[in-house]
């Protein structure tokens, strides 16, 4: 028996013609804050829905705090915290008539899991007598993590709880997933956000329903395969063209206010790199050109890993 | 001196006694990448709808290709397209039916549709299948051409990148500037602090007001901040 709080062995599911999951492995450690992190269709609504027992997977096995998803599917659903992408709250229902539905549905109340909904919970006290509809993106965002919470679940399943959030309130959310874990909770989210990804333990990037890389978020940089200098001028849009046909150009693509430049050449010094591309720059009319070598982040990281079909630049 | 392609002064909308916009006022030259920024609830949505001609202001003015947002509604959606996250395309249409119907309510001839669309499939690399079938980005990529069809002289794109792969991001950015060199305004809202840094210029709105606006240089240098993600974080929640 795997004493991990998720373990997912080559699962896969197809809907159709499409393969939503395709050999899917790995596992969450008790207490961990696990993210798994990738864009829409990546497989990450599909995957929660068998971890969470509401599909079947057509191949291999998941087992979550030791119980099978098929076989154990009820002693499974009482222990688990679920918010799907999806706004799963009742419109119609008042913000303390959710929550009160939510915990009669796993037979206890509110009060008994008042003092870990308590931080999240209180900020909204306020409007418990409104309808969710009328809530707040943030305040529905909010309301829906303490119904998922109100059971005291062992684990809490959190479909990309930040998607169409501002990045001021994304950062706040995470604040409160990191205090959940403090106490001991296991967490599992998905998010389409690559910068997301820092704030997670352990990182699965996921792409057509596959995983690419399971690591420490500070770790996925350093596996970065080529040399990598961000780039910075005047005219982007130009010098960007320019650099893609630069003789030894592997990928160019804006980030933020500059431009990450790699080379096809493994293992060759960043700084040779810089000063070969600064002539190269200087040569097509771009003088004041500055570069510099830089580690790769998680967004360079998942571009590089991604499958090639979609790495054609248009 | 050319008129710009966006002219906004003290536009104004109250819901009740909430004031959604609050007197903002800013221009957009012609070509000019504009990205409009915000948090949840600052009144973005609410200023796009009325300079779509979608929601009347309570008070202030707007022109949008020259034309007013109350009096020329009709003249304004004939030179402005649109393209959200949300709504974009009939999905159980196939990719050259949309481009039809879009087309069709546009004005353009038959001849032109034809033209247009064998166009873009070709330089989005598509085959005509059902629009429902296609990957997110593409759909992206492809809602953005629509929207662009009838060449309009402003097109407003309200976070069509959310949820969207890294790399179909950027290649959806390097459309968005293909379009700009080729003259046309655009109007951009987005989630990533990283697209903004992508934008000529930027604005930031709080509480229904435009708090700052100016190149992200300009405003990095201004607020003494290393990224529009920081500025942003500044800005957005005033304690």
């Amino acid at each position: 028996m795997s004493n991990a709080a998720v373990a997912v062995r080559g699962v896969g599911k197809r809907f159709g013609e499409t393969e939503a999951l395709t050999d899917v492995s790995f596992e969450a450690r008790h207490g961990e804050l696990f993210g798994l992190v990738g864009p829409d269709g990546a497989g990450k609504t599909t995957l929660f829905r068998v971890l969470t027992t509401f599909l079947l997977p057509d191949a291999g096995s998941a087992t979550v705090l030791g119980l099978d998803v098929v076989r154990d599917l009820w002693a499974i659903r009482a222990r688990v915290g679920y918010m799907p992408g999806r706004f799963s709250l009742y419109g119609d229902l008042t913000v303390a008539e959710n929550l009160s539905f939510f915990a009669s549905v796993f037979g206890t109340t509110i009060e008994e899991g008042y003092d870990l909904i308590a931080p999240i919970y209180r900020q909204i006290e306020s409007f418990s007598g409104r309808r969710a509809d009328a809530l707040s993106g943030g305040m529905k965002q909010k309301l829906a993590l303490s119904c998922a919470l109100v059971h005291r679940p062992d684990i809490l399943f959190l479909d990309e709880p930040t998607t169409g959030v501002d990045a001021v309130s994304r950062s706040e959310f995470w604040d409160q997933l990191h205090t959940l874990r403090e106490s001991g909770l296991t967490i599992v989210v998905s998010t389409p956000y690559m910068d997301e990804a820092m704030r997670c333990d352990r990182v699965a990037l996921m792409q057509g329903g596959r995983i690419l890389e399971i690591d420490p978020p500070g770790e996925i940089g350093s596996r970065y395969p080529l040399p990598l200098v961000a780039v910075t001028g005047a005219d982007r849009y130009r010098l960007l063209l320019s650099l893609r046909k630069a003789p030894h150009a592997h990928a160019v693509y804006p980030f933020g206010s500059e431009l990450h430049y790699t080379d096809n050449r493994a293992g060759l010094d960043p700084g040779e790199v810089a000063s070969e591309l600064r002539d190269y720059a200087r040569g097509q009319g771009f003088g004041d050109v500055e570069i510099t070598a830089i580690a790769a982040g998680i967004e360079d990281s998942f571009m590089e890993l991604m499958p090639a079909p979609v790495q054609r630049a248009s | 001196m050319t008129e710009p392609a966006i002219a906004v002064r003290d536009l104004t909308r109250r819901f009740g006694g909430f004031t959604a916009v609050d007197s903002i006022s800013f221009d957009v030259a012609p070509g000019e990448v504009f990205g409009f920024l915000g948090a949840n609830g600052a009144g973005k949505t609410t200023a796009i709808r009325m300079l779509i001609g979608l929601l009347a202001p309570t008070s202030g003015e707007a022109r949008v290709a020259g034309f007013d947002v109350v009096k020329q509604t009709e003249q304004i959606r004939h030179q402005i397209g649109y393209m959200s996250q949300r709504f974009s395309l009939y999905e159980d249409l196939t990719v050259l039916e949309n481009i039809a119907l879009y087309g069709g309510i546009y004005g353009l001839g038959a001849e032109q549709i034809a033209e247009r669309s064998s166009a873009m499939l070709q330089s989005l690399g598509l085959a005509d299948d059902l629009v429902g079938r296609l990957p997110l980005g593409r759909k992206q990529k492809l809602a953005f051409s629509v929207a662009l069809l009838h060449e309009p002289a402003v097109v407003f794109l309200d976070e069509p990148t959310g949820g969207v792969d890294p790399i179909t991001r950027r290649q959806f950015w390097e459309l968005i500037y293909a379009a700009a060199e080729g003259g046309t305004t655009v109007f951009v809202t987005t989630h990533y602090m990283d697209e903004a840094e992508y934008c000529d210029r930027i604005s930031i709105m709080v509480d229904g007001r435009i708090v700052t606006l100016g190149t992200p240089q300009e405003l990095k240098s201004k607020w003494d901040v290393p990224t529009i993600d920081a500025l942003f974080v500044k800005l957005a929640r005033p304690a």
